[in-house]
């Protein structure tokens, strides 16, 4: 680019213009520190004194600096000046802007029908693997993610991150603009730069060339990494991922002499036994959306179809809480209950270490319960587990006959597979060692979340001040989404494309590989990896739409490549292109020394645990249930969604189990579980902002201060941190800015001017393990915790009703009706009964909701955000009891603190058909549709909140302020056009999604028909992994949800208040071994 | 003219105190009590408590114009507790409300002559107490601007009504029915005392204004005639009202579902709750009023001690109450109704349950002896303690019952803020200053009906 500069004979010779420089520094100095307005009349006023530089500046078709615009660093200087003096204000709008006529659609473009959707397959990226999915569009803007239906790993359900991944897409506070050094620089020069390094390393072989990126598995991204290693076969590809799986990669080397991903056949295994594998919960967990809906296949119908899930389990999890035996275990114990699971099955060099006599009974019952079904069970490994712990799972599942049946393996998805904590040590070696010229970061927040003792920060520093001072100084570059804790430390940042406007491939758990097209195009001029790995391929500035398919040309065999492409990209992946199982091997040697062991030695060997009060306790690792790695912690929905054990919002806590919080001196225990807030000191009943004991927790002599958080089912002598908080440079809703977010009036924030929310677990992380050794001391301060729910237990109501094994249920199929009589008849009330004035004719719409199914995943909570444009409120606000969700996932506890029963319970509005909160509105704000939905009219709402009093199931939500942000333009791009955006001052509530009934419905009348079973799928309905949720019409016998509703245990929510709700629950029914101690 | 002293009035022991002081004819007691209107001194406690009041009510405007701007979350409420101070006020403040009318009409009605020296500025208490009530429904909506809108039923040709089925709409109706009887009964019972003080008056500008409030009575037979038909007639409406109103308030919680709320017995004892904090502020403002304006042979303790008795009345029928609604708790067996029981008692606001029952049930049996009833510093306190109960009982029964219904998983707490506290204070500030104008500029005590009472007014037929 320069060079053809250089050469232009034309050109006057820097040197011999004569500098108007010095004036027109005086005035940039001058408005620099102008006090007062900054505006003027003319631009006389302006500049005055140095009017005659300025004007000629100005006036001058050719000012006197004009050639310096060529030469690269002069051209920075005019860049400058153009920054202090014209963007102030006033003259930007001088500039003349580019031609741009804005036209109608004189032919529309083929398929769009204004306010009818288009739904187009796509799939996102998340933790290393693929989630296909379908994107609803109005008008070419993505506003709402729904799974893809024919794909083998989504069957319609997502994940609660996908549902949120579109607020990400919209979020104000992404990076808007390419910097270097902090400054804006354009595309061009980013461009110049980086190839000048190209340059270079092709001189030196891609020596100290070095990428980092997280765990790919698009095969596309895959190829391009391999072409740039071909052309510098010296450079570096590092990956790292926070929540890594080295683990498992360790473990099928140690079972098999290779790696390979299990794949896991749920619907087919009997038995299942978790050790630490949190498949019910997790989203991380490769497959979550199929192998939930997969498992819970089994439990629809009580009977002997029903499987059996035993979890040996540390940090609990939804899974733990879905088994019908769960086994507490600290990090370390689920090792050796492994161990001495796999020696009773004969598992060859599995020694059986010492259990307590409890540990003994439940794994004899395991492995009789295992052995009697051979080729129909399967022991699944955690993630976050050691080596060994997967290998023991391999072989059992060997020895079990479970191989080929319930469990195959196939290739890894991931693409080259590394052990990350090994790569992200070596890059950082290199680092500081100076080997690093160049280093490309795409994605992530390594200064953040790389482990505490590699200190990612001060090597990427050294690169940044040039520490090894060499003559080509080093260059790093961050592609990100965000402004992150990693940005300033390197000299160029440029703002990444949503997987939703850019083009990329991936591939799903099964292998599966989607095309992911874009949505829209990019919001803030980002670019895709695709595009800036290409930089450094021969082929710059090829777009990721031809790399794209230029790599599945070279992949696809056929000549009818652009059928073949068509039909791909508009399904959403590649027929066939799923890894086939391979047959395996074991090849088990001797299993290596307990991991945790080794971490336990390397912290005492640091720290002096003399200096340190406190309990010595095991410290887990785990990712946060909804901000995942810290990368979701600018989503406010994400944010708002409670935590599904904890009901916790805003923060992350440190989980500690109940004894321990009476060690500390929270609370004495009485051996009983009442409230979650009662297990606490210092605390009001069920209020939602309780304030938490601080605690001090020294790991490797690194301290962190967390709120603890008394759980039930929490192993004791162990504390479990949540990773993703803490983080010092993000947006308005990821720091805690101190301000209400629900002020309007308030200024609102574009960057962080806040203090971090939450604690950052990655601090006291050494070498990246999931487990290690601390101290745990009490600090005597408190912080307050936004809970949206302050009573965990079910008292005498039984909200949930539950047969606790197969034998209790055959005894007393109707257990969850016992007292039929106390329900009252439809002429028991003084207003007639709206079923015999006409209404409910055609369709009674109901809901079901399978309590045995519900994980408590939360992805229909958010769904639910996204499909119905509700409001997020903040911390604060949720503190006062405000949140706005309009389906809640209740959590309720039993039994015993140290192993109790923890029971999840949805809540939507239940559409009464005596709804209470009908008749006491004063001015008909909430009426009775002719279908028997509790119909809310916006309009009409003053906002008695009369309603909501007298609603039996508090369902109702108010907007106690405006919590609806009307301001901010990308998020009216987001919102759901079907949906008003409700303002203060009105109670708003779950409609069965009657925006979807009425689409619905006018299909049907433009065809003459009634609308069909299934044909409406409410937004929780939809994204629902395990099918918990069904809708449809209560009139047509034949339909899904009367088919449930005609079943015995099939029960209402209070009933005898006579307000004979739509939403129905089926009781739930366990699968206990007779065998073992029933839970409670 | 010199302070009265409390003992010089003190009849022999096991005489009643009079209902007016001795001594008085026509003339003197018309130019007592005008004297407090036509003085040309306004006394400094006066301005004093009129600046306070002033400041406070600025304060409860500042409250009110930030409600306005920033929305209904600037107070405590949330979801479950959708209601809090607003309505525990509204309830309040109606409450207070009730003897006013009570004694003018209902008394009036059973010639209870001892009514005559509290009646007036009863029915002001009345009027400026609904004044207050009658604000917070409106500014306890998300949208008042449009809740003054759709709340009337407006005959307009959208044909959109009010729902009637909600006792929030009968609330309407109840108290804005009430507020004009009342202010009826009130202005007609002033009509002429106004033309007395168009009489009496020195200055012409005075004698004009109170001109045009007597309506050009002149005080003749057929004047008199009409008007006793007209007073009776208006007492006769009066009297159901005094009743009604607040069985339809009540209805508000009676109505829902809610435990704690859902009970046949509210209206009786809402009522007797109402009359009860009534009399317990007609005390409240007669004892310092007659302290401050010299006014103890016209408010005597023949009216304290009966204002007393009543309060013992009403207050066990309230205590009455309360027990059964503990009892029926635990009679119906019902478990939802059982935990509002043990929320009471044991829950987490269960303090504010025993202040209640100690201001309420405990501190209104001293009313027994005759000491208490005759002793009026003793009556004042008394009567703040019970005023303060009224309000916890309906701090009681609003939030109370909400926090803790049928879902556990929704219980919550509610804790008020600052706007709260604002709010209802400056109420009380607007309640006063009120009440100060009133004593200052129209003659608090009935002149007319006083002179009924003198020896001279007995005409031997």
């Amino acid at each position: 680019m320069s060079k053809t500069i250089d050469s232009n004979p034309s050109l006057v010779p820097v040197s011999a213009i004569k500098p108007a420089r010095k004036e027109l520094e005086a005035v940039r100095k001058e408005l620099a520190e102008a006090k007062g307005p900054k505006f003027w009349r003319s631009l006389e006023e302006l500049s005055g004194k140095h009017e005659a530089a300025f004007g000629e500046l100005l006036e001058r078709e050719f000012p006197r600096q004009h050639s310096e615009w060529l030469d690269p660093v002069s051209r920075r200087n005019f860049l400058k000046l153009a920054g202090a003096s014209m963007a102030l204000a006033g003259l930007a709008g001088c500039t003349k802007q580019p031609l741009e006529q804005i036209l109608p659609y004189v032919r529309q473009p083929e398929e769009l029908i204004p306010g009818r959707p288009i739904f187009y397959a796509t799939a996102m990226p998340f933790a290393g693997y693929g989630l296909p999915l379908l994107v609803e569009t109005h008008e070419f803007r993505p506003t709402k993610i729904e799974g893809n239906p024919q794909h083998a790993c989504s069957l319609g359900a997502t994940d609660l991150f996908a549902q949120a991944s579109i607020l990400g897409l919209y979020d104000p506070d992404r990076s808007i603009a390419i910097t270097h050094m902090g400054e804006p620089r354009p595309w061009g020069e980013f461009l110049g730069a980086a190839r000048n390094r190209v340059v270079y390393h092709k001189g030196n072989q891609g020596a100290g060339l070095r990428f980092l990126t997280g765990a790919v598995s698009s095969p596309t991204l895959g190829s391009q990494m391999k072409a740039i290693l071909q052309i510098f076969p010296q450079a570096k590809w590092h990956r790292w991922d926070p929540v890594h799986r080295d683990g498992a990669r360790a473990g099928s080397k140690l079972a098999f002499g290779a790696e390979y991903d299990p794949q896991y056949k749920f619907a087919a295994a009997d038995v299942v036994v978790s050790l630490d594998a949190d498949f019910l919960s997790g989203a991380w967990f490769p497959g979550f959306v199929r192998y939930a809906r997969d498992f819970m296949s089994r439990r629809k119908e009580p009977g002997e179809g029903m499987n059996r899930l035993y979890a040996a389990e540390s940090s609990p999890t939804t899974t733990g809480a879905k088994a019908d035996h769960w086994l507490v275990l600290r990090h370390s114990d689920v090792e050796k209950v492994a161990r001495a699971l796999a020696a009773k099955l004969g598992v060859a060099g599995a020694a059986a270490p010492p259990l307590s006599e409890p540990q003994h009974k439940w794994i004899d019952a395991v492995a009789a319960d295992l052995t009697k079904h051979r080729g129909k069970s399967l022991v699944v490994p955690g993630e976050f587990q050691s080596a060994t712990v997967h290998a023991l799972a391999h072989a059992m599942n060997d020895k079990l006959g479970n191989a080929g049946q319930t469990v195959f393996y196939t290739e890894p998805v991931e693409v080259d597979a590394v052990e990350h904590t090994q790569s992200i040590r070596e890059l950082v070696d290199d680092m500081n060692s100076g080997k690093v010229e160049t280093l490309i970061i795409i994605g992530g927040n390594q200064v953040y979340d790389a482990p505490a003792d590699l200190d990612f920060q001060s090597a990427l520093e050294k690169l940044l001040t040039n520490a090894s001072k060499r003559e080509v100084p080093p260059v790093t570059i961050q592609l990100s989404l965000y402004d992150n804790d990693t940005t300033p430390f390197c000299h160029w940042h440029v703002p990444e494309a949503h997987y939703l406007e850019s083009w990329s491939d991936v591939r799903a758990h099964d292998g599966t590989a989607s095309i992911i097209q874009p949505m829209i195009s990019p919001l803030y001029d980002g670019k895709s990896a695709h595009e800036i790995l290409g930089i450094f391929t021969d082929q710059p500035g090829v777009s990721g739409y031809d790399l794209l398919q230029a790599y599945w040309r070279s992949q696809h065999s056929g000549d009818d490549f652009d059928k073949w492409w068509r039909r791909s990209v508009h399904d959403g992946f590649i027929a066939g292109s799923a890894f086939p199982a391979r047959s395996v091997t074991l090849k088990l040697g001797s299993l290596p020394e307990p991991e945790v062991r080794t971490v336990l030695k390397m912290v005492f060997t640091q720290a002096a645990p003399a200096e340190v009060k406190g309990e010595v306790v095991e410290v887990m690792f785990r990712p946060d249930p909804t901000i995942y790695d810290g990368s979701f912690i600018n989503n406010g929905w994400l944010q708002e969604t409670p935590k599904p054990l904890t009901r916790t919002t805003w923060d992350n806590v440190a989980m500690i189990s109940p004894a321990m919080a009476g060690r500390l001196g929270f609370e004495e225990l009485e051996g009983e579980l009442i409230s979650q807030s009662d297990l606490q000191k210092n605390v009001n009943k069920d209020h939602q902002s309780d304030a938490q004991n601080v605690i001090a927790i020294n790991v490797g002599g690194r301290t962190v201060r967390a709120p603890a958080w008394t759980q039930p089912g929490h192993p004791d002598g162990a504390v479990t941190l949540f990773f993703g908080y803490g983080q010092e440079r993000t947006g308005r809703v990821g720091s805690d800015t101190g301000e209400d977010l629900a002020r309007s009036d308030a200024p609102r924030p574009t960057r962080s001017v806040g203090k971090p929310r939450g604690y950052d677990a990655y601090s006291v992380r050494s070498g990246a393990a999931y487990a290690g050794a601390g101290i745990i001391s009490t600090t005597g301060d408190h912080y307050p915790i936004a809970v949206t729910q302050g009573h965990f237990t079910m008292d005498d109501r039984e909200p949930v009703k539950v047969a606790k094994s197969l034998e209790a249920y055959r005894k007393n199929p109707n257990f969850a009706n016992e007292n039929p009589e106390e329900i009252p008849k439809t002429d028991e009330s003084l207003y007639p009964y709206f079923g015999d004035k006409g209404f409910y004719e055609r369709y009674a719409w109901g809901m079901t909701i399978d309590l045995n199914s519900c994980v408590g995943c939360q992805a229909c909570s958010v769904a639910c955000y996204a499909e119905n444009n509700i409001s997020i409120v903040g911390k604060y606000q949720v503190q006062r009891g405000r949140e706005m969700g309009w389906i809640r996932i209740d959590a309720y506890y039993e039994g015993d603190p140290a192993n109790p029963n923890i029971y999840f319970q949805p809540v939507p509005c239940m559409q009464c058909e005596n709804a209470p909160c009908e008749p006491v509105c004063p001015v008909g704000a909430t009426t009775h549709s002719t279908e028997g939905l509790n119909d809310m009219v916006y309009n009409r709402c003053v906002g008695t909140r009369y309603c909501s009093n007298n609603c039996p199931y508090k369902v109702r939500r108010f907007n106690f302020m405006l919590f609806a942000d009307f301001d901010t333009p990308s998020l009216k791009m987001m919102r759901n056009p079907d949906v008003s955006v409700r303002s203060r001052g009105v109670m708003e509530k779950c409609t069965y999604c009657v925006q979807r009934i009425n689409a619905a419905r006018i299909n049907a009348e433009k065809q003459d028909r009634y609308i069909r079973d299934g044909e409406i799928l409410t937004a929780c309905q939809q994204v629902c992994p395990t099918q918990a949720i069904t809708f449809g019409n209560k009139n047509d016998k034949d339909s899904r949800v009367s088919k449930l509703k005609a079943d015995k245990r099939n029960y209402s929510l209070v009933p005898e208040l006579n307000t004979r709700p739509r939403t129905t629950y089926t009781a739930a029914v366990w699968n206990t071994n007779p065998e073992l101690p029933e839970k409670a | 003219m010199p302070q009265i002293e409390e003992i010089d009035l003190l009849p022999p022991k096991g005489v009643r105190p009079p209902v007016i002081g001795p001594g008085h004819d026509l003339g003197t007691a018309t130019d007592r009590i005008a004297g407090i209107v036509l003085t040309k001194h306004t006394p400094l406690f006066w301005f004093a408590i009129v600046a306070l009041a002033v400041t406070i009510v600025g304060m409860l405007n500042t409250a009110i114009a930030y409600l306005f701007a920033r929305g209904t979350g600037i107070w405590g409420i949330n979801i479950p507790v959708g209601w809090g101070f607003a309505i525990v006020n509204f309830v309040w403040w109606i409450g207070i409300g009730h003897a006013g009318t009570l004694i003018s009409a209902i008394l009036l009605l059973f010639k209870q002559s001892w009514r005559t020296s509290i009646n007036r500025f009863a029915e002001a208490m009345t009027i400026f107490a609904v004044m207050q009530a009658g604000l917070f429904p409106l500014i306890h909506t998300g949208r008042p601007w449009l809740a003054a809108y759709w709340l009337f039923p407006l005959p307009l040709t959208m044909g959109v009504w009010p729902q009637f089925r909600s006792p929030l709409i009968w609330d309407v109706f109840a108290v804005s029915t009430y507020f004009t009887v009342s202010f009826l009964f009130w202005g007609v019972g002033l009509i002429p005392d106004f033309a007395n003080l168009r009489d009496s008056a020195k200055s012409l500008v005075v004698r004009r204004i109170y001109g045009m409030l007597a309506m050009g009575w002149r005080g003749s037979a057929r004047h008199w005639n009409r008007y006793e038909t007209a007073y009776m007639l208006l007492a006769g409406l009066a009297t159901p009202l005094v009743l009604s109103v607040h069985s339809v308030v009540s209805l508000d919680f009676a109505v829902a579902v809610v435990p704690g709320w859902h009970t046949t017995f509210f209206p009786p004892y809402f009522v007797a709750g109402a009359i009860f904090s009534g009399f317990a502020m007609v005390l409240i403002l007669a004892i310092p009023f007659r302290y401050l304006y010299n006014m103890q042979d016209f408010i005597t303790l023949r009216h304290l001690q009966n204002c007393g008795k009543l309060m013992l009345a009403t207050g066990s029928i309230v205590a009455y109450a309360y027990v059964l609604e503990m009892f029926i708790g635990w009679y119906s067996q019902d478990k939802y109704e059982l935990a509002m029981v043990h929320n009471r008692l044991h829950g987490p606001y269960s303090h504010y349950y025993f202040m209640l029952v100690f201001c309420n049930i405990i501190s209104p049996q001293s009313l027994w002896f005759n000491k208490v009833r005759s002793t009026p510093w003793m009556l004042f306190v008394l009567s703040c303690i019970v005023q303060f109960g009224m309000w916890l009982e309906r701090f009681v029964i609003v939030v109370m019952s909400l926090q803790r219904d049928f879902i556990p998983s929704s219980w919550g707490m509610y804790w008020f803020t600052k706007w709260d506290v604002m709010t209802l204070v400056g109420t009380m500030g607007f309640f006063t200053l009120l009440f100060f104008l009133f004593i200052r500029f129209m003659p608090a005590i009935s002149i007319f009906e006083i002179r009924a009472l003198l020896p001279q007014a007995k005409v031997k037929e």
